[in-house]
């Protein structure tokens, strides 16, 4: 299928240990899949794996994005394929605004020397931040240097809004986000859901995926997914745990 | 025809009748007898003494007319000015210019030779008389001996100069010497604002420059100074400047340093007033084999005196850095208050930045502070980066230019704020190209 995102049989180490194990996924544009499972099972890794993070080996496997090959990228490159992340624990870079962090990542997708619509721009960056309820102050302030947790979680899902990107994962976005930032952000997710994107969120809570209401849900378990179904999954899981996972796969 | 700098008929031949003769024969001498720098010298610790070479540079003749032409042109980095003088190789291009009204103040800009005739007794008081305590003797002295290409800026009591006075030094002909010198005199409670060019004309041609600066700032006087090194990387640089702050003036000096082979920048203060107030910021972006060796000195001669340096260094390939600061505080310069502070941000594993920070104190009621700190490139900073689509390149440039801007704010003059900005990116940009290319 060349109109997804489609991982094949992925295989990635951290160092000597195997951490995703034959891991398959096809995310086709339009829909947004979830992603559960225990603490330490891989979901951070494939995040990071697919964006090309130099200390996930990828021993074989393959990951399309519309049908070019990502592993083995540079992790510009495949950002500029169309794949985003969103981090789990984002980066402070200081010295670095907001506003300039995110213009360099625009001019990077540019062809090379075309000119930048500065004006068109700001407007373009204010509309969204008013829609995530964020300070236009922000802009002037270092990515994510002294932000809070849900602070952080903000300036990520801005990020995406403004790079229009053909797939995003995002890792854990709900975490540490208070109630009503939950809401702000599931709306701008939701608004840029449409036929253009292909997204899957990783999380813990049953409650995210009351606002962003999945296509699928997958439950992953020691480096793959183990169990598919639709939202209710989500509710199954919410309601009895992991353990009747682990027992079906004992099985 | 020997046109060497180092033979003594190159030397013969470019004395004249001027009243520096007699200044610049002594300084011929003094070289003479000066010991080049020698590995077990303090003052030169770290410096790869491999690179400092005096032989194979000469005197060119003034540029061709169409060059002269192009780098008065090219003179031209920041419009809004009060005076302007460009010299290229050792020679005048054009003429001196002053804003009218500045010169019916009574503000002096001269070339130093035309100041020789018309202000002796001022150049006398204030015309190297410092010498230099931080190891670069031999290089003040050839600058001595072949002083011609500087400028006397006079700014008489109470006059305020508020847009800057630009000074462009060209390097153009292939091997050429020059030996630009800023004599800058701000009498009581007058203001100056003055930015030194240093510039290469293109990318290829070898050049020495041994460069000095005397910046006197009387009682209550202002001194803003900007010196933007931006030779080509065929250049060895020495530059060695002098201040002396006199009872509550203030002076500011913003180093911009980004070209050369090798620069060396020797930078003494002496505070020798009370109330007198000196910030001292340095930027340089080290890269490839480039060496910047910066040593410096606050020198607290009177009480309640204030000094802060900040100099900040980024590495990058296999460049390298020296940061070498004494503060001195004499004794009975009770109440100072002296910082010094070197960063560096080193954005490779063989690139090296050396800092040697020292205090020598002897007041006891005194405010003193030194620090070096030397940040890795952080690789989660750098991935998160790329993951954003942006190359390495200009995630690097990126965190340059964040690691910078508290100095470029420094210049507090937006057009030249934007100039710096551009070296740093066309940097960057020869950078980029060269590895390409390897
Ligand atoms: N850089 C690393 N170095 C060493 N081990 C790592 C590294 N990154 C992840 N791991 C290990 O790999 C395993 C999977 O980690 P990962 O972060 O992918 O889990 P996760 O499913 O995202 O967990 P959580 O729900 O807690 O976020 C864990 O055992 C973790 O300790
Ligand atoms: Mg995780």
């Amino acid at each position: 299928m060349s109109n997804s995102l489609e991982i094949k049989d992925l295989n990635v180490s951290i160092g000597e240990r195997q951490i995703l194990k034959n891991f398959s996924l096809t995310v086709p544009k339009g829909e947004v899949h979830a992603i559960m499972g225990p603490n330490g099972t891989g979901k951070s890794t494939l995040a990071k794996a697919l964006a090309g993070h130099e200390d996930y080996a990828v021993t074989s496997g393959s990951a399309l994005l519309d049908g070019e090959e990502i592993i083995g990228q540079e992790p510009d490159a495949i950002a500029r394929a169309g794949l985003f992340m969103a981090f789990q624990y984002p980066s402070e870079i200081p010295g670095v605004s907001i506003a300039n962090f995110i213009r360099a990542a625009l001019v990077a997708r540019q062809p090379k020397g075309a000119p930048f619509d500065a004006k068109a721009y700001y407007a373009e960056l204010y509309k969204k931040m008013d829609a995530l309820k964020m300070d236009r102050k922000f802009t002037a302030r270092s990515v994510n240097e002294g932000f809070s947790g849900g602070e952080k979680k903000r300036c990520e899902i801005l990020q995406m809004m403004m790079l229009q990107p053909k797939y995003a994962i995002m890792d854990e976005t709900d975490s540490g986000l208070d109630i009503d930032a939950l809401r702000i952000v599931a709306d701008g997710v939701n608004a840029m859901r449409g036929p253009d994107i292909g997204i899957v969120v990783i999380t813990h809570y049953q409650r995210l995926l009351d606002y962003i209401v999945p296509d699928k849900v997958h439950v992953m378990y020691d480096g793959r997914i183990v169990h598919s179904g639709d939202k209710n999954l989500a509710l199954e899981l919410e309601a009895k745990g992991y353990d009747w996972v682990k027992k079906e796969l004992a099985a | 025809m020997p046109t060497e700098i180092l033979s003594p008929d190159t030397f013969a031949a470019q004395q004249n009748a001027s009243p520096l003769a007699a200044l610049k024969k002594a300084g011929w001498e003094q070289f003479q007898q000066l010991p080049v720098p020698q590995r077990t010298n303090e003052r030169w610790r770290f410096s790869n003494l491999n690179h400092v070479k005096l032989e194979g540079f000469s005197l060119p003749p003034a540029p061709a007319k169409e060059i002269q032409q192009e780098l008065l042109q090219r003179s031209a980095l920041i419009e809004k000015v009060s005076g302007k003088i460009v010299f290229a190789d050792g020679h005048l291009l054009g003429e001196v210019s002053l804003a009218p009204e500045l010169h019916a103040q009574g503000v002096i800009l001269e070339t130093l030779s035309a100041a020789a005739e018309k202000h002796p007794a001022l150049l006398e008081q204030y015309l190297l008389k410092s010498g230099t305590d931080l190891g670069g003797e031999k290089f003040l002295a050839l600058h001595q001996a072949y002083l011609k290409t500087g400028y006397f800026l006079h700014v008489p009591k109470g006059v305020e100069i508020s847009a800057p006075i630009a000074v462009y030094n060209w390097l153009a002909a292939d091997g050429a010497a020059v030996f630009p010198h800023a004599l800058v005199v701000a009498e009581e409670n007058a203001r100056v604002n003055v930015v030194d060019f240093y510039l290469s004309r293109d990318e290829s041609a070898k050049g020495f420059a041994a460069a000095a600066a005397d910046i006197h700032a009387a009682p209550g006087a202002g001194v803003f100074r900007k010196v933007v090194q931006n030779w080509n990387e065929q250049t060895q640089s020495y530059q060695i400047d002098n201040t002396h702050a006199e009872n509550n003036s203030t002076v500011t000096t913003v180093s911009v340093n980004l070209g050369a082979k090798r620069a060396r920048f020797e930078n003494a203060i002496r505070l020798n007033g009370s109330g007198s107030n000196v910030r001292l910021y340095g930027l340089t972006v080290a890269d490839q084999d480039q060496e910047f060796d910066q040593r410096t000195l606050q020198i607290h001669n009177a009480p309640d005196s204030y000094s802060d340096l900040l100099y900040k260094n980024a590495l990058l390939d296999r460049a390298r850095t020296i940061f070498s600061g004494l503060i001195r505080v004499a004794p009975g310069a009770q109440k100072t208050d002296a910082y010094q502070t070197n960063r560096n941000l080193l954005l490779s594993p063989d690139a090296e930045a050396n800092s040697l920070p020292g205090l020598e104190i002897e007041a006891n009621d005194v405010k003193c502070s030194h620090g070096a700190t030397t940040g890795q490139l952080d690789t989660s900073e750098l991935f998160y980066m790329q993951a954003r689509g942006i190359p390495k390149e200009t995630a690097y440039e990126l965190l340059v230019f964040g690691f910078f801007e508290e100095i470029i704010e420094k210049v507090d003059n937006e057009e030249l704020a934007g100039v710096l900005r551009t070296f740093v990116q066309e940097k960057f940009k020869r950078r980029s190209a060269k590895n390409l290319l390897g």
